[in-house]
């Protein structure tokens, strides 16, 4: 890979993606089913929410996933909890890495007691379990409403991005280039923003995907508790739960709503995998 | 031995940090808490008779160094909901939970120390892309999912045992039986996740001049793996692994509820619904302590087996 097609750090040229399998699958596999979730924001086959008659029917052509203990049309319930679980999980990354790319830039670039400050607290953070450190959140906060959840996994993610764009900052400091931009008058604003920003998009986006599958797993894992999204509500981890009491009769509900997570996990998983190739690291 | 006092007294501070900040987190909400369970009937005398009775009209300095004493008597204050010691309350589900966390890491061990050694060979093959696949696949399988998986396989179809009769630590055996199914679902991510580390640390020592100079000089390849790629290899190894303790303690808190494991997992959900915050600062602590303890472990074996380390920080 040559110094030129690397110019770019967001853009993806043919070539690359050619020899790239990972990236490729992982972002096949993403979009279908990313476009699958977006779809069930506005159209589902059936209302997820109605009951019928036809209770823990198997997967057949009428309805793909099957039906639950309810008569509910269960395909149409992924699709609904898909959108909740990953409108929850982008939110959370959304605050987190913004929170933490904010805050590691800043520390990281002008060093000092701050930044000394920052890496003990993010020391010692990350060494705690995500779910124990938004259970503690959502404790205090409140547990039960979707906002007070995005709010405790959203301030869990920030130490762990803050952490990564520290290291990538403290390191582009002391290179030339960015000495040579500071003498020719650029403000600490400008160089942080324009110069070092886009050096760092290899590193924050294999973190970025790898932030969004621990956000996933951390909401479903909530859920799926019964801390984080609660009926009328549904997200998929909370699904599992219901899904698990009626496993005896409907194993395809426990099974779809699973396998739909899981593939989404992969998915993210593969990404991350084919931008770490990219970047020629060892894996 | 200097360095071991300077990790061990690190340690302290970690923990005194940590409690300090859980305890205050706490205390703010703890009153207003027990408070409501007053409901309806709550005159101010009766608040103020309560607020005396939980000791919150005390300074905050004082109640925190009598909690925090708590964790060497066992006297950590009463729980609102079960008007029980929490010291007591929490005595038999801290081992189980501590022995669900110490098998999930022994098969962690156990498993990906050869499953490395083995995939490390296939570097560059068609194989490697299956594995590559495979272990991406299998980080991606939530805890909770395997756990509902193996209970009712294992213990609805085939009755290898009961989800949710967990026989009680006396039963030393069965309970160890029991808790072999949760520990596998805990295992599984993590040991892909470690097998795909140790690959890349193999890979990148494989690359050294001396293994080269090894194989030239005739030894074996896998000898030379063995015996000396391994060994370099050891120190991240050992520090990964314990790391990997705060991800293990995350897959407690939730594979205890999908085994109905009485741990302290379980405790602290069900805590958490129940505002029970005495109760949950305490399961807080302890767990971040195993967490902190185990890290702090890891640094001191790593130092016995490359001595290098205890200047590199100085």
């Amino acid at each position: 890979m040559s110094a030129l097609t690397r110019a770019s750090p967001f853009g993806m040229n043919r070539e690359m993606m050619k020899r790239n399998y990972y990236l490729c699958a992982g972002l096949a596999l993403t979009g279908v089913l990313a476009a699958v979730t977006l779809v069930g924001f506005f159209w589902t086959p059936y209302d997820s929410a109605a009951m019928s008659a036809d209770k823990f029917l198997p997967p057949c052509a009428a309805h793909i996933f099957g039906t639950d203990n309810f008569g509910r049309d269960i395909f149409s319930r992924v699709m609904e909890g898909a959108g909740t679980s990953f409108m929850i999980a982008l939110s959370t990354i959304v605050i987190g890495a913004s929170g933490g790319i904010v805050l590691g830039a800043v520390t990281g670039y002008f060093g000092g007691l701050a930044d000394e400050i920052l890496i003990r607290v993010g020391d010692a953070l990350t060494a705690f379990p995500s779910i124990l450190l938004a259970l503690v959140v959502i404790s205090l906060l409140g547990p039960g409403k979707p906002v007070n959840l995005v709010i405790s996994l959203g301030l869990v993610f920030i130490p762990g991005f803050a952490r990564v764009t520290r290291a990538a900052y403290a390191e582009a400091r002391e290179i030339n280039y960015v000495k040579s931009v500071r003498l020719m008058g650029a403000s600490h604003a400008r160089i942080m923003l324009v110069h070092i920003l886009p050096n760092t998009a290899p590193v924050l986006l294999s973190a970025l995907t790898i932030g969004f599958n621990n956000a996933v797993l951390a909401e479903a894992s909530m859920s799926y508790l019964g801390i984080g999204v609660t009926p009328p509500d549904a997200s998929l981890g909370y699904m599992l739960s219901e899904a698990q009491s009626v496993f005896g009769r409907a194993p395809w509900y426990a099974l779809s709503t699973g396998g739909v997570m899981i593939l989404f996990l992969f998915g993210v998983g593969l990404i991350g995998e084919g931008l770490r190739v990219r970047e020629g690291e060892i894996l | 031995m200097k360095y071991a006092f300077r990790r061990l007294s690190a340690l302290l501070l970690t923990m005194l940090i940590v409690s300090l900040c859980t305890f205050a987190a706490f205390s703010g909400i703890s009153g207003s808490a027990a408070e409501a369970r007053l409901g309806t009937q709550a005159t101010p005398e009766r608040v103020a008779a309560l607020r005396e009775e939980l000791g919150l009209n005390r300074p905050f300095a004082v109640r925190y160094a009598e909690w925090l004493s708590g964790f060497a008597t066992g006297n950590l204050g009463d729980s609102l909901t079960y008007r029980q010691n929490v010291g007591e309350l929490l005595r038999d589900k801290v081992l189980v939970s501590l022995l669900l966390s110490g098998m999930s890491f022994a098969l962690i061990v156990l498993c990906s120390i050869p499953l490395s050694l083995l995939v490390v060979r296939w570097a560059g093959t068609s194989l490697d892309v299956a594995h590559t696949l495979w272990n991406q696949f299998c980080m991606s399988v939530p805890p909770f999912f395997t756990g509902l998986l193996l209970s009712w396989v294992f213990g609805v179809a085939l009755h290898w045992f009961t989800p949710g009769a967990f026989p009680g630590l006396s039963r030393t055996g069965e309970a160890l039986h029991f808790l072999l199914f949760p520990a596998v679902a805990i295992a599984i991510p993590r040991i892909a996740m470690t097998v795909r580390m140790l690959r890349g640390t193999l890979l990148r020592e494989l690359n050294r001049d001396y293994v080269r100079t090894a194989i030239s000089r005739g030894s074996d390849r896998n000898s030379v793996l063995r015996r000396h790629v391994l060994k370099n290899a050891l120190t991240p190894a050992v520090a990964f692994l314990a790391q990997m303790m705060a991800e293990i303690v995350a897959g407690v808190i939730v594979v205890e509820q999908v085994f109905g494991i009485p741990g302290l997992g379980r405790m602290l959900v069900v805590s958490i619904s129940n505002r029970d915050y005495p109760v949950v600062q305490a399961i807080v602590v302890i767990l971040a302590f195993w967490v902190v303890a185990s890290n702090t472990a890891a640094d001191l074996i790593n130092v016995r087996i490359d001595p290098r380390l205890a200047l590199r920080d100085e």
